[in-house]
């Protein structure tokens, strides 16, 4: 009984933090529905020749995209905007165990969005007519790149979080980022330069599967995006007093 | 047992907690008593690791509390009662703590019935409760993981006198049982109420430190009579350092028989000796912190 808490037990008590609050629970709810919402109005009323499982599989995960790295926010920021790091660290004292924790928590969660997405693009798939006989071909480079822009969109969110401590200034930053730097990215003479750092380059992820070029763009953005806020958040998770 | 060891803490060239020892011993129950902002939070807080002092050491059970592979099994920890998430049921709460430290969650309800939140509270938010019902939800969630040390901060803030008592039966209860507590408070009828052992602290620093005995026995006598004028000559008479108490009489810096012999030739007739007790607590209290602001 006196041994430390394991990183499964502390990942499992991370996912409950997820679920059991009533914003987590409507976030998640809300995700949920855009994604049945996404998936049908694609197999229903999409062109015939968008009807396919993979173009009906991105349109699904869009949801989760945008909005499980809220999710991811909130876990880590609600810490401090709720005070509740005042007894999980009371509880594990570890503070860079319970981010590892989170982030476990959180590729479960988004890889759960993922499945999820799966089966319901091919329930819609299965619905929508479409009189091309390759409409079910899903190659499998896309399937997973798939899976990854699902679990590093949240990974990138709980970073966010964790950055700043404070809920809506993460949401906020997450989310103008981005639209940030596609302005600077529109001035021709930066833009090969934008590029590496621009999360535009990670849209090709759900819609073909990508290159070398654009894997190494994606890679690079990916590991920018998700480096360096968690390792502004670790530095001030283990660095600073707390309260 | 929790001991505190030249604790130092600054805040941007502010010397908060300035050279802070002390010792709580298994069995007693210690209050912190001092007023707002004299360093008492600051002070827990480093004693459980949310902050590092700049100098100084705190330990918990023999050793640094951070070091501790599972705190909740042996220290219980209540640094801020509203410190919960306001969507969150009380119930579920709770049941977060046991799960992190591995704690059956049928002992949820038994800490739920302990510190008296119904089944109908437990299921509400947090955000709905008031002040009191939160500080037994922390009082429960600090009990979860069943310590031998208790760590509260500001515990019977926002308790009504039935709650006063109900904590003051718990405490005693656990310290009885071989527990260590350490309770802090800005008001002494508080402490007064609950702890066996004060440790006072007024600008960062440790102004006083005993029993309640031991601080009593050097607060004085209490002492009336009907004719004051004349008490106040008589006690001058003999040399004795008095001033006038809160509510008539004299505080007197003495024994009670000295006071009574005084009185004797100077031929007043007494309504009131006594030691100090209450009064003298207070008085003591305010001379220690006085130069802080009363809150």
């Amino acid at each position: 009984m006196n041994n430390r808490p394991s990183l499964g037990r502390l990942t499992k008590v991370e996912l409950r933090k997820m679920v059991d609050t009533r914003s987590g629970f409507w976030l998640l709810l809300a995700v949920a529905g855009l994604m049945v919402v996404a998936v049908f109005i694609t197999a229903l009323v999409a062109h015939e020749e968008n009807r396919t499982f993979h173009n009906i599989l991105a349109n699904g995960l869009q949801p989760a995209g945008i909005l499980l790295p809220v999710v991811g926010i909130l876990l880590v920021s609600s810490e401090w905007s709720q005070r509740t790091a005042l007894v999980s660290f009371a509880l594990v004292p570890q503070r860079s165990r319970l981010l590892v924790a989170k982030l476990l928590a959180g590729i479960v969660l988004a890889s759960a969005a993922a499945a999820f997405g799966l089966a319901l693009s091919a329930l819609g798939t299965a619905i929508a007519s479409n009189s091309a006989p390759d409409h079910w071909t899903l190659p499998i480079g896309l399937l997973l790149q798939d899976v990854l822009y699902a679990v590093t969109a949240m990974i990138i969110g709980i970073g966010f979080g964790a950055a700043l401590q404070s809920s809506a200034p993460a949401i906020v930053l997450y989310f103008a980022l981005p639209i940030a730097l596609a302005a600077l990215g529109s001035i021709h003479a930066i833009k090969g330069a934008v590029e590496w750092i621009s999360t535009e380059s990670l849209e090709p992820m759900t819609k073909e599967v990508m290159s070398g070029h654009q894997w190494a763009q994606g890679l690079v953005v990916l590991a920018l995006w998700m480096g360096v806020p968690l390792a502004i958040g670790l530095w001030r998770l283990t660095r600073r007093d707390v309260g | 047992m929790i001991e505190a060891e030249k604790l130092t803490k600054r805040f941007g060239g502010r010397t908060v907690v300035d050279d802070v020892t002390f010792r709580c011993e298994p069995g007693t129950v210690t209050g912190f008593l001092g007023p707002n902002g004299a360093g008492k939070t600051t002070t827990m807080r480093m004693i459980c690791g949310f902050s590092t002092p700049d100098s100084g050491r705190a330990g918990v059970l023999g050793g640094e509390y951070r070091r501790l592979p599972n705190p909740g099994r042996r220290v219980g920890v209540l640094l801020d009662a509203s410190a919960q998430h306001g969507g969150r049921r009380g119930r579920e709460a709770l049941a977060i703590s046991a799960q992190t430290i591995g704690v059956e969650e049928k002992r949820v309800d038994v800490l739920l019935e302990l510190v008296g939140l119904e089944k109908s509270a437990a299921r509400k938010r947090v955000r709905q409760y008031s002040l009191g019902m939160r500080q037994r939800l922390g009082i429960a969630n600090a009990l979860i993981g069943e310590p031998e040390v208790l760590i509260l901060d500001e515990p019977a803030n926002g308790l009504d006198p039935e709650g006063m008592r109900w904590m003051r039966g718990l405490l005693r209860d656990f310290a009885e049982r071989g527990g260590t507590v350490l309770l802090s408070s800005h008001l002494l009828h508080e402490v007064d109420a609950i702890a066996d052992r004060l440790v006072i602290i007024g600008s960062g620093k440790i102004v006083a430190e005993g029993s309640k005995e031991e601080l009593l026995s050097n607060a004085g006598t209490l002492v009336r009579a009907d004719d004051g004028e004349a008490l106040g000559r008589a006690l001058a008479a003999a040399g004795l350092d008095a001033r006038e108490a809160e509510g008539g009489g004299f505080l007197v810096d003495a024994e009670p028989r000295a006071v009574g012999v005084a009185a004797q030739v100077g031929g007043v007739a007494l309504v009131h000796l006594a030691p100090a007790a209450d009064a003298g607590l207070e008085q003591l209290f305010f001379d220690l912190t006085s130069g802080e602001e009363p809150s």
